[in-house]
């Protein structure tokens, strides 16, 4: 398999991006886009072909997701703070399961990525020459999908999963509006916006999650699809 | 890299660095008792203390999972939540904030560990320049017996255990320290340290550091409107020192 990874910055500390195989395939979106859905048919269609993968996520890193959580339950922690505790949530991982995957030759699927971490901050008002030095320890991935929905299809998804908008995913913390309803909206949109500004730099395809889960999976299925023929 | 006066905050910080055993954090702790018993509105901030970071912390030196990114994303953590929660608020409102440690002691280690300086630098660019920065320059040796005089049990990450200098612990902390040292020199220039003989005694360090501090910060400005009250053996101190000067005027 051809080894071709790169970082986009400094990189970390003794390890290669030469000696980076696999792939690394990453899905963004908002809750509601159908994200963890999608991964787990990718999951499935790879893994009968005979391919080995790897799942990670934001804030699963045996270091600090009970921490995070505590935090976040909290919301005790200011913004360059939880900033940096993501960071540290997402360089354990990187460090400890997507590298060595990469170096397996293993697949890694991850659900959201280093641009959730930067658009939430974004929208928050965080330089982005900052948070473009501290993901600088990301690898590039082979192929990055935001699946694209609108805020209104958004609500609907999520209160007909959990009858109730989540307080970060509605950016509460922000003071957009009193109502979580309309706050949901405002940083929907604004979370677009800034996907959008980042995707200038960081290229990545957006697909049209507004439609049906199979029809959304025929469509990553046959990129990547062609990111792994492309070998 | 701007201090905090020439930000307008009303504030000044006082840091100390150092390696470990070189005496700084007695110095910056009696540095601290003077203020105070002068009535002055201080604060002292110690590095890697902030509760809620703290358990991560610890939990990710006791099982060694850290590595050099994820040992300095989780200090600049710990930096940041005492930052914003403390730091800043503290110094808006006119402290004098006394640092045991600051962003320099991550520059020194982390670099040490191999991180890239500039990612380092960059990560920390958040926080203003300290108004003072005493650095406690000890020989090498002197630092090390002060810390290996008792042959305490050196853990894993303060021995530098993690970039394999050296299978003994002692050995591998005595490399890893000299090596920090010539990181700290390397960048006293740029970041105005006021060095220190840390080799001297500790009543004539503070003697220096007293002079020092009052020299660089017009401290009267300082003073609580209203004095806390102090333990008993203080107050007629500092009663005496009122009468007297309500008397001068």
């Amino acid at each position: 398999m051809k080894k071709s990874h790169r970082f986009y910055g400094h990189g970390i500390p003794r390890i290669k991006p030469e000696d980076l195989g696999g792939k690394l395939i990453v899905v963004e979106g908002a809750d509601g886009s159908g994200r963890s859905t999608q991964i787990a048919h990718l999951v499935d269609w790879l893994e009968t072909s005979g391919r080995p993968t790897v799942q990670v996520g934001l804030k699963r890193s045996t270091l600090v997701s009970e921490e995070l959580e505590k935090a976040q339950h909290g919301n005790v922690l200011s913004r360059t703070t939880l900033s940096l505790f993501y960071a540290t949530d997402f360089a354990d991982q990187l460090e400890n399961i997507i590298i060595p995957a990469l170096k397996a030759g293993f697949i890694v699927l991850s659900d959201r990525y280093i641009y959730t971490l930067m658009a939430r901050d974004m929208v928050r008002g965080m330089d982005e020459k900052w948070l473009k030095n501290l993901y600088g320890i990301a690898p590039e991935p082979d192929a990055v999908f935001y699946l694209s929905v609108e805020p209104e299809e958004l609500v609907q998804r999520n209160l007909s999963k959990n009858a109730t908008l989540d307080y970060w995913e509605s950016g509460m913390d922000l003071g957009l509006a009193r109502e979580v309803f309309d706050s949901f909206l405002k940083y929907q949109g604004a979370m677009g916006e800034a996907f959008r500004q980042l995707q200038k730099t960081y290229k990545f395809e957006i697909i049209d999650a507004n439609r049906s889960v199979n029809s959304v999976n025929k469509e990553l299925r046959k990129k990547i699809g062609a990111v792994l023929d492309g070998e | 890299m701007k201090t905090f006066a020439e930000l307008n905050f009303p504030g000044r910080l006082i840091a100390v660095e150092g390696l470990d055993g070189s005496g700084k954090s007695t110095q910056i702790y009696l540095l601290k008792r003077w203020l105070e018993a002068e009535g002055i509105k201080v604060y002292f901030s110690e590095w890697n203390s902030s509760e809620l970071v703290k358990s991560a912390t610890s939990k990710g030196k006791k099982r060694e999972l850290l590595t050099p990114t994820t040992f300095s994303l989780i200090h600049a953590t710990d930096f940041a939540d005492r930052y914003e929660r403390h730091l800043v608020p503290l110094l808006r409102a006119g402290y004098i904030v006394l640092c045991d440690r600051y962003v320099f002691t991550a520059f020194a280690r982390d670099v040490t560990r191999g991180c890239p300086p500039e990612w380092v630098r960059g990560n920390y660019s958040f926080a203003a320049q300290p108004d003072l920065t005493m650095f406690f320059k000890a020989d090498l040796e002197v630092s090390l017996n002060r810390i290996l005089e008792g042959r305490p049990k050196l853990k894993f990450f303060e021995a530098g255990m993690d970039l394999r200098l050296s299978t003994d612990p002692y050995e591998s902390f005595k490399i890893f320290q000299g090596r920090i040292l010539d990181q700290y020199l390397a960048m006293s220039q740029e970041f105005n340290f006021v060095i220190m003989d840390a080799n001297e005694r500790v009543e004539k360090q503070q003697i220096l550091v007293r002079k020092l501090v009052s020299e660089r910060i017009d401290l009267k400005q300082f003073k609580r409107r209203s004095p806390l009250p102090l333990p008993p053996s203080l107050r007629d101190e500092r009663e005496d020192k009122e009468k007297e000067e309500d008397k001068a005027a």
